[in-house]
């Protein structure tokens, strides 16, 4: 996972701005099971918000709660100022709230342009009829959708096209906040990227405040530029894509936001010693023993160094090659002989039993030792 | 268990952090539990009519009435029934449904049609083409030919939608195993129709135990008749009621082995992709013999109530369409038919919407009641309905309510199995998709939801529909004085032995339901499909 140069929108999320949607302590359980312990999220207008965690962690419980389908055991929901779950109660319906589903949810009775207005007010007369129509011309080419597909019935399109049409149906009300509930999962790679993308510039084109679900960390540091990260019923982190991915606030954060090297290290003051020698920590929270964790793209190999390790093998993947490598014990620090995976773009550089010199670029983030 | 315990906590009203209106679901799903549970006792109503009778009757007397030679002979005669046309009806279903599916036999895709007609000719109308053709037919063999020429479609028509949708790559591993056809056949295919036969073997068992014209047509005594026969006799005395306990038994027990057979087994696909076509098998020189088979089949569950019903029509001559009497019935059965087909499928509504869009155990409850209710003869449903009318609201009794209750609670469970197949083609998330749209609760739920499921509920409202144009046992136990409808009044007329007066309702039986046969035939290869 290569960290991205912020593109401009994701600077908005700097802005100070009155927050556009805010929970409170917000507590739901189904059953026995609580499915949220008390999330406060803030969102600013016109910003991304993505909500990520493994499944099962609550996040589209979240979401339907912000979008109605759900009222909350306890805590408050606000929209725009205005209250909308909790001491007062607004229904779905009258939310101004736009949710894109898994699969799009598209009604199949209906064809692709009057799934589109269903949403509109529907209007009896030639002139309110002529403005749907256009309306929905309109918002096909927003998608970039073929005018002709307005005929078809939903099954007649292909998966991406069908979670256009959604967003395209979502979009008709123009609604203040567009809440997508892992709309991009049931697609398969390639168009998964491309119809992420073409989704992303409708919204930020419309300045729409959206929520996206996912339990994919590459979409949610890609499309945001709020990220959460969600886990067992709470919020165990909000901020930057960048700040989140290189300074996850624990353990588990960071593994699941993506791969991790993880070594014990002694930490003093802000410097950490560890088999990969002294690496600089900021924000140190605990000091002594601590388990260091660092990113595989920050751990280079180099021509010359002190820090030593032997290749134990590789996994070819094409542009880049995976390599597990045992690090050298280096006398008077901490560790030694662990075996560490990191990535490198050329394969014939690293073969089983080589010795290479290695490189630590950056800083690392220290957690408690269990 | 009062009916306020049985409402699950889940249903209560939530609690709220602050005062503010709580969002109300669609349809107020606190109402449909009330309501579903409502219908569930109702539907216990027959089962709970026959416990309290045996209690009521006393220990002593039960033993004297069941414990006696007649009841032996009764369940000898029943049971040997069972075990006759079960595995005859199992061959030709299993046979057929194979050829149909799985083999390149000439004209296959007419064949599905042929093998699953049958279904169209009542019991009743069979037995009577059948008596009526040889009058010296009589005692089991005659009813074991009757119930297998009349309900083996029960077992083919499940079984063939199955083996359409089996995956061939399951067949072809196996044979890339070593395995020949037949081994193939008998260790891979047989085992994966496991769940289909077994489904197809109850409903022709409950056929067998409940069926009581084409019995009684060729003096064929089962218990069912017996019952019949005693309450024409004696109303509601002890030994009829004792007869319809032990019946009741029977039908429970073959409930039982029908979920014992079943099991919790699965036989779903196993991964994604599209499923290939099965490859037929080549028949070669054998295509002759299956062909004489099937058309020997073909004859005699088709060819013979035809034949003998049409010849009868000749024989009657004009004399037989008495308007002012043929007219009437119909109107009656239409009357009957369509009242009873709607009612029962607002009544599945509750228990279909619950057990599909809030499946718990509450739900789970609701089709245990629904499952025991369908295996209720229709002698007993009536036998209950006329006991509860006379003690417990004697105004009604001998009123089409009562008739038409009892057509709701016999043929709920088809209504409930095409409403559920309806409501599932509309998943909640259209329904929250229609609200994040703008639409208040109820019109995202008319528009969305009552209008996706509105296919499956027609089809239900169809085959109801036929049902009740077809029963008879309930029928003459429960109609009101002076109603006479297309299979009471051909009762009544083959009864005086007027076979040619009868030729006419005959027709028009077949003739209503031959469409519905071919719905019910198209739905079984959908539903094989989920």
């Amino acid at each position: 996972m290569t960290t991205q140069i912020p593109q401009a929108h994701k600077f908005y999320g700097l802005m100070p701005a009155v927050k556009f949607l805010r929970t409170s302590n917000l507590v739901k359980s189904f059953g026995n099971k609580e499915v949220l312990k008390g999330v406060d999220l803030a969102l600013n207008e016109g910003g991304t918000t993505a909500i990520v965690g493994p499944s099962g962690s609550g996040k589209t419980t979240l979401l339907r709660l912000i979008a109605g389908f759900e009222n909350p055991d306890s805590g408050t929901i606000e929209l725009n100022n205005r209250t909308v779950a909790g001491d007062a109660w607004v229904p779905a319906h009258k939310r101004e709230i736009g949710y894109v589903a898994q699969d799009g949810a598209l009604f199949p009775h209906l064809s692709v342009a009057q799934n589109i207005a269903f949403g509109l007010d529907r209007s009896w007369n030639v002139a309110g009829r002529r403005a749907n129509t256009r309306r929905v011309a309109e918002l096909l080419e927003m998608v970039s959708l073929e005018a002709s597909m307005g005929e078809r019935r939903p099954h007649e399109i292909s998966g991406g096209q069908q979670q256009r049409v959604a967003l395209a149906r979502a979009l008709a009300r123009k609604p203040k906040l567009m809440l997508l509930d892992e709309p991009f999962s049931a697609l398969d790679a390639g168009l998964r990227v491309a119809t992420r993308k073409a989704v992303a510039d409708v919204l930020l084109a419309a300045e729409i405040t959206t929520i996206l679900v996912t339990h994919d960390q590459g979409e949610a540091l890609s499309f945001a530029d709020q990220v959460a990260v969600m886990r067992g019923g709470r919020l165990a982190q909000t901020g930057t894509p960048f700040s989140v991915y290189t300074r996850p606030a624990d353990l588990d954060t960071a593994e699941f936001l993506g791969d991790a090297v993880m070594l014990d290290a002694l930490l003093q003051g802000s410097l950490a010693t560890c088999s990969l020698g002294g690496i600089p920590v900021r924000h140190a929270t605990v000091q002594g023993r601590v388990r260091l964790m660092l990113r595989p793209e920050q751990i280079r190999i180099t021509a010359e160094g002190p820090i030593k390790g032997t290749v134990v093998d590789t996994v070819f993947f094409g542009p880049e090659t995976t390599v597990r490598i045992k690090l050298s014990p280096v006398p008077g620090l901490v560790g030694g002989g662990e075996i560490i995976t990191i990535r490198h773009w050329n394969a014939s550089m690293a073969r089983p039993g080589m010795e290479l010199n290695l490189r630590v670029i950056g800083e690392g983030v220290a957690f408690a030792a269990e | 268990m009062s009916e306020t315990q049985l409402v699950p906590a889940k249903y209560r009203e939530p609690k709220m952090a602050g005062g503010g209106t709580k969002p109300r679901p669609p349809l107020g799903v606190s109402t449909l539990v009330i309501l579903a549970t409502l219908i569930a006792v109702f539907s216990l109503v027959p089962l709970g009519y026959v416990i309290y009778m045996t209690v009521a009757t006393g220990w002593d007397t039960v033993v004297e009435l069941i414990v006696r030679p007649r009841v032996g002979e009764l369940l000898l005669n029943t049971i040997l029934l069972v075990l006759v046309t079960l595995p005859l009806c199992l061959v030709l279903g299993v046979g057929g449904a194979w050829l149909v599916e799985r083999t390149n036999l000439h004209g296959h895709r007419w064949w599905a049609l042929a093998l699953a007609a049958p279904l169209a000719i009542p019991a009743f109308v069979n037995s009577y083409a059948w008596a009526s053709t040889i009058p010296s037919l009589a005692g089991l063999g005659a009813g074991t030919l009757i119930a297998t020429l009349s309900y083996f479609p029960l077992v083919y028509i499940p079984v063939a939608a199955t083996l359409g949708r089996l995956d061939p790559a399951i067949e072809q591993s196996a044979a890339s195993l070593g395995l020949g056809p037949w081994a193939v056949f008998f260790r891979v295919v047989l085992p994966q129709l496991r769940i289909a036969m077994a489904g197809g073997s109850l409903l022709v068992a409950l056929h067998l135990l409940s069926e009581y014209g084409a019995f009684a047509m060729i003096r064929f005594d089962t218990f069912t008749t017996a019952i019949m026969i005693q309450f024409q006799s004696t109303f509601n005395g002890a030994a009829g009621n004792m007869l319809a306990s032990v019946l009741v038994l029977l039908c429970m027990l073959l409930l039982l082995a029908e979920a014992k057979t079943r099991g919790n087994a699965r036989y779903s696909r196993v991964g994604s992709g599209v499923q290939g076509l099965a490859t037929r098998l080549r028949l070669g020189r054998h295509e002759i013999a299956a062909q004489l088979a099937l058309l020997a089949l073909f004859v005699l569950s088709l060819g013979v109530p035809l034949y003998s019903v049409v010849r009868w029509l000749v024989a009657g001559g004009a004399a037989i369409w008495d308007p002012t009497e043929f007219f009437p019935a119909l109107a009656q059965t239409m009357g009957y038919g369509l009242t009873g087909a709607l009612v029962t499928c607002v009544v599945a509504f509750p228990m279909a919407f619950l057990a599909v869009r809030h499946p718990n155990w509450f739900s789970k409850l609701l089709e245990l009641s629904n499952y025991i209710t369908s295996s209720m003869p229709g002698i007993v449903v009536g036998l209950a309905f006329v006991t509860v009318a006379i003690r417990l609201v004697p105004g009604i009794y001998q009123s089409a309510y009562v008739l038409l209750a009892a057509y709701v609670l016999l043929f709920l469970p088809r209504a409930l199995v095409n409403l559920r197949a309806g409501l599932s083609q509309a998943p909640r998330e259209l329904e929250e998709a229609a609200r994040s749209l703008g639409r208040s609760p109820a019109v995202a739920f008319f528009r969305v939801t009552l209008r996706l499921s509105a296919p499956a509920a027609a089809g239900g409202v169809a085959l109801v529909f036929l049902a009740i144009v077809n029963e008879l046992t309930a029928t003459l136990l429960l109609a009101p004085n002076g109603t006479r409808t297309l299979a009471t009044a051909f009762w009544a007329k083959s009864s005086e032995i007027d076979y040619a007066g009868a030729a006419p309702y005959a027709l028009l039986m077949i003739l209503i339901s031959l469409p519905m046969t071919y719905l019910l035939f198209q739905q079984s290869k959908k539903a094989a499909g989920q």
